[in-house]
């Protein structure tokens, strides 16, 4: 019995000639939280079709559970709950009977399925609200409802794409917080895409995934610990010339990111007097702190997590 | 580790059945679908019938038969045409808003989601047709429990294939507008000639050879024959017609079932 619930090895997928996924090799292991962090357009979605069995890649393979996504489809797809990003969500039906409707889809029927919609109904706290037209619920209580058709049949694996899309900071900390009791109660392996750092920042492991590669894996404390120390970020009018002169004045190497020079350090408040001093009247601004996943991403890929967004 | 009791297999009558049942109760919630798909057709029925009443006098018509008469089997198509359509336009919202991509990835066999979904949509037709059979003694049939019975049977038939015609357009499609063109370039056009407003026998010989061939001229043909005795010259037989309403049934399922099984597979570069 392998531990891993995903191994995927060397997917890439082309949508005609643009290359979506390059060769992505991944393991998931039983009972963890993994996030897919990365910008629009970095392969997450498609990743996520494959692992879902709704799209078959280019080239490698993928197996789920044991069962390979090509040819045992209908194997895994009894054993894995999948949210996608866009609401599954039937509006004009009750609440209650979305999730009579998703159990039919995998073969609950009677006692067992009443017993399971209302277990979860009252775990996500939507006992009292079962019996109401979907399009009357807000987005939080929709996504929470989209959690429960996920989980309706048990499975060992729950697929989410970009969770808490749309909800407000609030409603993202109240879904994962049922979701982690959820996860820990059931022994559930979860396999979330996000865009979001502090979503992914839950997560026991992540994968940035940037334009179709993988650029990195692993905890987000080892993930951070790539840089450690601090990241400094020094706003200026002309940052370009900024970066040459600390360059030439104290030999730290460091780069230009979206208008701003970005230093890694070990001593990094210790400097920052020091740097502002040196260069009155060219530095507008400057952070300094403990590096964030985006601070990796920028380390591993060379430009801003938004940038590619707009690309 | 695999748990046997999470091993969960559907089976194809449960999954079929609740999607067939979800279709007819989003029906009954829309007001306006309700009366969309009945009130046209009823409208239609009422102003080509006394508009044409008794102006309408070809050849092939047996004496006697007035155009209520006539068009009253074309409005029972209509009926089952118009919902099919509705139907249809409900796989592509389904597909837009997610859910089909839901029930896509679920261990369903694409046969079973194409049934319910076929099923339920036909049921939606067919029911307001037996709502408009109401009016057949109005239109001048009187066909006794037999004939309804055949007819019915027919109507589901012909509904069935309509319906199946209409996703297997739609299917694929991601947004409504371009089947409203599938539905004006072909749905209506194939009701249009079918015999439902005029016989095939005084139309001109393009029109008579692409009446032969569209399968909706042998479902009116079918529903009017077992409505009636009268018969209209130059129709199909009702053996020939049953064959050809049934065959079309199976085809259009059998073909849409076939493109909900595809799964779409990356392209392949260097």
């Amino acid at each position: 019995m392998s531990d891993s619930i995903i191994e995927t090895e060397s997917i890439s997928h082309y949508y005609g000639q643009r290359r979506a996924l390059n060769e992505v090799s991944l393991s998931v292991a039983r009972g963890e939280c993994y996030a897919l962090l990365g910008p629009n357009g970095g392969g997450k979605t498609t990743l996520f079709k494959i692992l879902s069995t709704s799209l078959l890649p280019s080239s490698g393979n993928a197996k789920i559970l044991g069962f390979d996504c090509e040819k045992e489809h209908f194997s895994i797809r009894s054993r894995i709950g999948v949210v996608f990003q866009n609401a599954s969500l039937d509006k004009r039906l009750k609440v209650r009977e979305n999730l009579e409707h998703q159990a039919h889809l995998y073969g609950l029927t009677g006692s067992d399925l009443n017993k399971r919609v209302d277990e979860l109904l009252g775990r996500l706290g939507l006992t009292d609200r079962a019996d109401e037209i979907v399009e009357k619920l807000s987005g939080g209580l929709m996504r929470r409802l989209e959690l429960c058709k996920g989980l309706i049949h048990s499975p060992e694996l729950l697929l989410f794409d970009e969770p808490t899309t749309g909800l407000d900071p609030g409603g993202r900390q109240d879904f994962w917080s049922y979701l982690n009791e959820l996860k820990n109660e059931q022994e559930l392996t979860v396999l979330v895409t996000t865009h979001y750092m502090e979503e992914a920042d839950r997560a026991d492991r992540i994968a940035f995934l940037d334009r179709g590669n993988l650029v990195a894996e692993g905890t987000p404390d080892s993930l951070k610990e790539r840089i450690g120390g601090y990241v400094i970020t020094v706003s200026a009018t002309d940052p370009e010339h900024l970066y040459e002169q600390i360059k030439e004045r104290f030999g730290h190497e460091g780069k230009v990111v979206d208008d701003a020079v970005r230093l890694e350090m070990p001593d990094g408040p210790e400097f920052v007097p020091e740097l502002v001093e040196s260069f009155p009247g060219e530095i507008e601004a400057v952070t300094v702190g403990r590096p964030t996943l985006e601070d990796v991403f920028v380390h591993l890929t060379g430009h801003q997590f938004e940038s590619v967004v707009a690309e | 580790m695999i748990m046997p009791e999470q091993t969960l297999a559907p089976g194809f009558v449960l999954p079929a059945w609740s999607l067939a049942r979800r279709e007819v109760v989003r029906f009954f919630r829309q007001r306006n679908r309700v009366i969309g798909a009945l009130g046209t057709p009823i409208v239609f029925w009422l102003l080509f019938g006394f508009g044409l009443k008794d102006s309408f006098r070809p050849p092939s018509a047996p004496e006697g038969m007035n155009y209520l008469e006539y068009f009253f089997p074309g409005t029972l198509i209509l009926i089952l045409l118009f919902t099919s359509i509705f139907a249809t336009i409900s796989i592509i919202e389904d597909r837009r808003e997610g859910f089909l991509q839901a029930v896509l990835v679920s261990p369903v066999s694409p046969y079973a989601v194409v049934c319910g979904k076929i099923f339920g949509g036909t049921v939606i037709g067919f029911l307001q047709a037996m709502l408009f059979l109401l009016l057949a003694p109005f239109a001048g049939f009187t066909p006794g429990l037999v004939s309804l019975v055949v007819c019915a049977l027919f109507m589901f038939v012909v509904g069935l294939g309509l319906t199946g015609l209409g996703y297997l357009f739609a299917w694929k499609m991601e947004s409504v507008a371009g089947f409203h063109a599938i539905m004006n370039l072909f749905l209506m056009p194939m009701w249009l000639l079918s015999g439902a407003l005029f016989p095939s026998s005084g139309a001109g010989a393009g029109i008579r050879w692409v009446m032969a061939v569209n399968p909706l001229t042998y479902g009116l043909a079918a529903i009017r024959q077992a409505l009636s005795e009268h018969r209209v010259e130059g129709q199909p037989s009702l053996g020939i017609s049953m064959a050809v309403v049934v065959v079309f049934a199976i085809f259009t399922f059998a073909g849409t079932a076939r493109l909900a099984g595809q799964r779409e597979r990356g392209d392949r570069s260097e």
